[in-house]
């Protein structure tokens, strides 16, 4: 089984092109920064530099190094994805478990709730929040962030739990005395662990998405670089008029090129997981 | 089918009533003197303004009273439509603010919101398998709708606005003319419509396409196609079958989007100065005008709830088991 799945995801060109590019800007992300022996908004160079050898990606109307900011943006990125994904996930599962494994009335109490979330736009709700309470730093933005947006998440595990828990394995658990949260942590997860890990690499990449529209608003962290306030300050100093491409294509470059190999991914894992997709 | 929208409407009652009591919640119970804090973002030097401001502002907020009293006044003044008054256009009322914005938001949410879905779905269900087509043109799916709707708003700015100079990439219309009936005004409305509306359609056309692209491929799976396929049904008609099944997700999907399109739009209005709801959201901002802040939020969260009521009624209309009562999905 185990082999089937590695045989299927070597072969699947949309995982491996997915996973690649993942891998290479994770790269840059983490290896990137220790060539420069300054930080990313350090006045550097002369202001407006087109690319060249020195600065590759050019300079900022103040001269800072736009490749520099941009692998230092990678980072924030990426950790405000993960965070962001990991607690929408995590809550996700928790209520969708819970839902849909007690059902009764804790199942329509959670319901409500997740419906009640669900419609309430997100990033409206996250400029709200921001603008009072002042979020500075990526962990306090990836907290907001995964609070709001586990909603659908819930919503399906809660319908996989649902289907599952009348299952004469889960029955048998049952009456042999296994208590409710190991049922659900032993016997039903590892059943839709194929499912859960697909989730969470899309609150991920929504996770990316949301934070770049924070942070382009104005309302992202102060304490650090990200693609995101990447794009608010290139719009904010008037890059577009001037000219300063290469000020403000990169940074959305890479939040697409990699939100795009998440989402990419993440049809190629379904396809793997799920023989009936795959191209034949 | 009246259990069904029933229950929706009191989802949306209840989320209204959270969303209100939220807005409520966040000035007063947050760390620190909201009354203070505005006092010293808005630097005023002179100490008699100050007092007046602050006596101005505690009265607003009414923190002299008892919780729940200044909890049920809120209501009522909610109720009133008193949204309070802008400190950024000092002194007209939010209410006033946020009704002369809401038609250009209006008017670039809509229409790309319906032409993005009714394309985006027409051409997924006619890529879907169709080997070519999958392989060249829907990567490109996935490229746009992982594109932040404010880059792509930039990079169309650049491009057709500065670099070839086609449109105007700032406001709603030329900055010579005053809002009237005439043609040279609409003109120059459309010209200044259409960048903020191509780059909305564009990401939300992409995430249609392959969404409706990947319902298509699970429908013709299903027993339902098999058995139309052994008893020689023809391709189209097999096609057209999968069609009415995999919309009823997108219908849903729609409504599941709607935060996240009127998110693309607030960051789309921003990029091209377009003087719709995301225009006020970061004058507000910038100002540090709260109120016209938490104004603009009622007005998005009631304007979603109504958009979703809408949609649960198309799907009344389009799933024939929600209004026998057997369910369905939603």
């Amino acid at each position: 089984m185990r082999n089937e799945a590695l045989h299927f995801a070597l072969r699947n060109r949309k995982l491996v092109v997915g996973t690649v590019v993942i891998l290479v800007f994770l790269v840059a992300g983490l290896v990137g920064p220790l060539m420069f022996d300054y930080g990313p908004n350090e006045y550097v160079g002369p202001p407006m530099a087109p690319p060249s050898g020195e600065f590759w990606l050019g300079t900022t109307t103040f001269g800072q190094d736009v490749f520099a900011q941009f692998l230092y943006g990678l980072r924030a990125t990426f950790l405000v994805g993960a965070l962001g994904g990991v607690l929408a996930a995590a809550v996700g599962m928790v209520v969708g478990f819970v839902a849909g494994y007690r059902g009764g009335w804790i199942d329509e109490l959670l319901n409500m709730l997740t419906n009640i979330v669900l419609v309430l736009p997100a990033l409206v709700v996250l400029l709200i929040v921001n603008a009072y309470l002042g979020v500075r730093s990526i962990g306090v933005q990836a907290l907001f962030i995964g609070l709001t947006s586990w909603p659908w998440a819930a919503r399906a595990i809660r319908a996989q739990t649902f289907s599952l828990r009348s299952r004469e394995f889960v029955d048998l658990a049952r009456l042999s005395g296994v208590r409710t949260p190991k049922i659900i942590l032993r016997e039903i997860a590892p059943n839709m662990s194929s499912y859960l890990f697909l989730t969470f690499i899309l609150l991920f990449g929504s996770a990316i998405l949301i934070a770049a529209s924070l942070d382009f608003i104005g309302l992202g962290p102060t304490d650090s670089v990200s693609l995101g306030l990447m794009l608010n300050n290139a719009a904010r100093w008037s890059a577009l008029q001037l000219g300063l491409w290469w000020w403000f294509i990169p940074p959305g470059a890479g939040i697409t090129a990699i939100v795009g190999a998440l989402y990419v991914m993440n049809v190629g894992l379904d396809e793997v997981f799920n023989p009936k997709l795959r191209e034949m | 089918m009246r259990r069904y929208l029933g229950r929706k409407l009191l989802i949306y009652g209840l989320t209204f009533f959270v969303a209100v009591t939220v807005n409520w919640m966040i000035p007063r119970f947050m760390p620190g003197d909201p009354v203070s804090s505005m006092l010293s973002r808005a630097n005023v030097a002179q100490p008699a303004a100050v007092e007046a401001m602050r006596a101005h502002y505690t009265a607003m907020f009414g923190f002299d009273l008892p919780l729940w009293r200044q909890y049920l006044n809120f209501w009522g003044a909610l109720l009133q439509g008193d949204l309070g008054i802008s400190i950024w256009l000092f002194p007209t009322p939010v209410s006033d603010v946020i009704v002369r914005a809401v038609p250009y938001t209006l008017g670039l949410l809509i229409p790309s919101i319906l032409l993005s879905w009714f394309a985006g779905n027409r051409f997924g269900a006619f890529a879907a398998r169709r080997k070519w087509l999958d392989n060249t043109v829907l990567p490109f799916g996935y490229v746009l709708t992982a594109t932040p709707y404010m880059w792509l708003a930039i990079l169309l700015a650049w491009a057709l606005g500065i670099v070839a100079g086609v449109f105007p990439v700032a406001g709603a219309y030329g900055f010579d003319l005053r809002p009237s009936w005439s043609w040279t005004f609409i003109g120059s409305l459309a010209q200044h419509w259409f960048l903020p509306f191509a780059s909305l359609f564009l990401v939300a056309f992409g995430g249609w396409a392959i969404g409706m692209r990947n319902m298509i491929i699970y429908e013709l799976e299903a027993d339902y196609v098999n058995y139309l396929r052994a008893l020689g049904a023809p391709a189209r008609l097999v096609r057209r079958y999968a069609f009415r099944n995999a919309i009823l997700p997108q219908v849903t999907g729609l409504a599941l989007q709607l935060g996240v399109l009127v998110a693309g739009a607030l960051v789309t209005e921003i990029v091209f100065s377009y003087p719709g709801l995301g225009h006020l959201i970061l004058q507000a901002i910038q100002n540090q005008d709260f109120f016209l802040l938490q104004g603009t939020f009622l007005f998005i969260v009631i304007g979603v709830l109504i958009a979703n009521f809408v949609i649960d009624v198309a799907y009344v209309l389009v799933d024939p088991r929600t209004r026998t009562g057997m369910g369905g999905a939603a």
